[in-house]
């Protein structure tokens, strides 16, 4: 993994774990370091742990070993109020019984400023996620995506250099939620502030980030930025749970450097590209992306691998045909192909002849 | 689209409100007919009553009914006339009537609760009635040099009135002067503003200690985990199912001079023997053993309020760089005021109208109000005076819901 064990990043986990009871690790050994102006997401199911290291890095739950660092200082005894850290919660946590403006002036009062400098301050805040409007309004009388905004300003006002958000967007139907994306990414670059970013839905995973650490079962199972995460994922883990995938199990029948050949179920022996495997004769998976699966003859990229395969299902999705075939024994085999003006419509029964580049079919170890 | 001046019709061209009113018909006799006997218990048991006790605090036929004669001789004659020779034969012949009647007892106990020692001129009198003769005047003075007493005329005036708001006054320490002017009652008489002015303030005190003792444990029920707050509930729960007498005799076992806490002082030292400390039959007791009793009331509304409060929000301020008392201060307790009000109302009106424990517990210096009415109900048999003093009491807690209403707002108000 990339600069983990470097240790001069902005925020370090240095061997960091947690257990809540005694005899479980909720994290599991995390080392991650986090570069200033980065933005980062850790992504994965719910219990894997990305949450608690959150919670770790504003302060609100202690590790139970390493250290966590801010900018090379220890911050594991730092209490949370002197952490200087802007946090964005799930449900907003916005304070119901003040006003907009008395919400974002609340960091400011604390710290002391004078009322003059606070008034400035927060309508700055406010002007910057297009709420000036609503200062005087309160938490309730504001539409999801508006409270939204206004606790992005309140976690922005005091100008912390870190800010942290725990699926901020989780509450918001799916437009605004694409909506909002964007404007967060804005955010980050405009301010050149540092986010870790924490979520269990990849979309906003890959749309947002510089670089993506994916949780599983406490650890980071590849830390990477999004378009290698996903052309490129290190584990059957990370390959399944980012994006749809076609899974072709298998033994490794030869291995060349990063190349191989895997002898599929039914006999056929395809081509990929070697990925954690160790050795020949060992099990394998080899996982396919659907929009890289191609059957127009003309289409084919060049040295591709061509196998039969029996049209089960063809689901017209308004910009996509997705069709569900039989490949090698595996039935759930789909390959997504983009509904353009001259595209063929397949039909359910046809026997058709499918491929795809070797380098887009990734043999991993099984989990 | 139609025109807005033409009511809409159904698709049928039935008028849609008529539709409407005939579709929601059925549901609401339903809804009606599930609310009948609770409507009806209500208005039997709670109404009516309320509304009885409040009517006989303005109305006492105890006098008009049975002196007919006196009432249309004050009714002709204004206050000022002097009371002459028609005025004593109209009294007499209302003794007359009394005593065959056998009602110069009741006239005489309604006089009496205006002029003291009253009741017996009046029977006294009506027993010798028939033995007199005209001229009244002379011969009543005769009988009794107080009946020329120009304050007991003016009773009677009042008296001749079955609706009349001398109890309230009464109930707030005044009285009529002979020129029925208002007065304040003597210093020495002076009872009842005392004693709504102690109720208030023990009231106070216990609903403040109610608060300062719920807080923390309606906090830490609300935030342990489910199964250790639910034990912890049922020992918050367990003296709701304890009999109130049960509780209040334990108070007395455990608080008495002779009882187990001072016995326990004195023998670790703490007390000598004759400087036991007095516990019981005074207003500290009263003050304990409500607290004690009304606590749930405060906990119940506080833990309601506060498992609703996510943690999320004074993380929230921490993390923005509150301490975790500005935190506290700030966040949580505003969030908490809801319940704070509900459970300070409830447990203030309730102590306002406590009667067991005080008069169990409270000794002379510790009865409430309430107290007071019981005493009027069962010993001085003045039911209007009790039923006046009753209802300055709901009128208090009436006037206490309307701030908290305009203040914080019932819809506010979580009780659990």
């Amino acid at each position: 993994m990339t600069n983990a064990d470097s240790g001069d990043g902005f925020v370090v986990f240095d061997r960091v774990q947690k257990s809540y009871d005694g005899e479980t690790l909720v994290v599991k050994d995390l080392n991650l370091s986090i570069s200033k102006g980065e933005f980062v997401t850790m992504l994965g199911p719910s219990g894997s742990g990305k949450t608690t290291c959150l919670m770790m890095l504003a302060g609100f739950e202690m590790a139970t070993h390493g250290e966590i660092r801010l900018d090379g200082r220890n911050i594991n005894n730092v209490p949370p109020h002197k952490r200087g850290i802007g946090m964005v919660f799930q449900n907003y946590a916005l304070f119901p019984h003040m006003t907009v403006g008395e919400n974002l002036a609340f960091p400011l009062n604390v710290r002391g400023m004078n009322k003059s400098d606070q008034e400035t301050k927060v309508k700055r805040a406010l002007d910057m996620v297009q709420m000036g409007r609503f200062i005087n309004r309160r938490p309730a009388q504001l539409s999801g995506g508006q409270q939204q905004r206004i606790a992005l300003a309140r976690a922005l006002v005091f100008d912390p250099e870190l800010v942290l958000m725990d699926e901020p967007l989780g509450a918001l139907d799916k437009q605004l939620r694409e909506h909002m994306q964007f404007e967060i990414k804005h955010l980050h670059e405009s301010l050149g502030i540092t986010v870790v970013y924490v979520t269990h839905d990849q979309g906003e995973a890959l749309t947002m980030s510089d670089r993506v650490a994916v949780f599983d079962d406490g650890r980071i199972q590849q830390l990477a930025p999004p378009d290698e995460l996903y052309e490129r994922p290190q584990n059957s883990f990370v390959a399944q749970f980012i994006g749809e995938n076609n899974k072709l199990p298998g033994k490794v029948e030869s291995l060349n450097g990063d190349t191989c050949t895997v002898r599929l179920e039914t006999g056929e022996i395809i081509a990929a590209t070697a990925v954690n495997i160790g050795q020949s004769g060992q099990e394998t998976l080899v996982s396919i992306r659907p929009e890289r699966v191609e059957f127009k003859p003309e289409m084919m990229p060049e040295g591709s691998h061509m196998i039969s395969a029996e049209v089960l299902e063809v689901i017209y999705m308004g910009d996509i045909f997705r069709t569900r075939m039989k490949v090698a024994g595996s039935t759930e085999f789909v390959m997504k192909s983009r509904n353009t003006l001259d595209q063929k419509r397949l039909t359910p029964g046809e026997t058709i002849k499918i491929g795809w580049h070797p380098q887009d079919a990734r043999a991993l170890e099984p989990m | 689209m139609s025109d807005a001046t033409t009511p809409l019709t159904t698709a049928d061209g039935k008028p849609l409100k008529a539709a409407l009113a005939a579709s929601m018909m059925r549901a609401k006799r339903r809804a009606f007919l599930l609310v009948a006997p609770l409507f009806l218990f209500v208005l039997v048991t709670f109404v009516v009553p309320i509304g009885q006790m409040l009517f006989q605090s303005v109305h006492n036929d105890g006098f008009s009914s049975t002196a007919p004669a006196l009432k249309e001789w004050f009714s002709e004659h204004p206050l000022g006339t002097p009371y002459d020779e028609s005025a004593y034969a109209a009294l007499a012949s209302d003794l007359k009537l009394m005593r065959e009647n056998r009602t110069q007892g009741q006239a005489g106990t309604r006089i009496n609760y205006d002029v003291a020692g009253t009741r017996s001129l009046f029977t006294s009198t009506a027993r010798k009635i028939n033995r007199m003769e005209a001229p009244w005047k002379e011969a009543l003075l005769a009988e009794n040099e107080d009946w020329a007493d120009p304050n007991l005329w003016r009773a009677m005036r009042s008296a001749s009135n079955p609706y009349t708001i001398d109890f309230y006054l009464a109930a707030l320490d005044h009285t009529r002067d002979k020129d029925n002017n208002i007065v304040p009652v003597d210093e020495g008489r002076a009872i009842y503003g005392k004693l709504f002015l102690r109720t208030a303030i023990l009231s106070i005190v216990i609903t403040v200690l109610c608060m300062l003792l719920a807080f923390p444990i309606a906090h830490l029920l609300a935030t342990l985990p489910l199964a250790k707050s639910n034990l912890l509930m049922i020992f918050v729960l367990l003296p709701f199912w304890t009999s109130l007498l049960v509780r209040t005799t334990s108070w007395m076992v455990l608080l008495q001079q002779q009882g187990v806490l001072n016995d326990v002082l004195v023998w670790l030292g703490i007390l000598n023997n004759d400087g036991r400390l007095e516990m019981m039959y005074n207003k500290t007791g009263t003050i304990i053993a409500m607290t004690h009793i009304l606590l749930p009331f405060m906990v119940l509304p506080l833990y309601s309020v506060m498992r609703t409060i996510p943690p999320s929000y004074v993380r929230a301020a921490r993390s923005l760089g509150a301490t975790s008392w500005t935190a506290f201060r700030k966040i949580y307790l505003p969030q908490t005021l809801p319940g704070i009000g509900a459970g300070a109302l409830l447990v203030f009106i309730l102590s306002v109208g406590y009667y067991i424990t005080p008069a169990l517990v409270g000794g002379a210096d510790g009865q409430l109000i309430s107290n007071m009415i019981a005493f009027h109900m069962q010993k001085s048999l003045n039911w209007s005076l009790a039923a006046a003093l009753a209802s300055l009491l709901l009128g208090g807690v009436i006037i206490l819901y309307w701030l908290y209403d305009r203040l914080v707002g019932i819809d506010n108000m979580k009780l659990g």
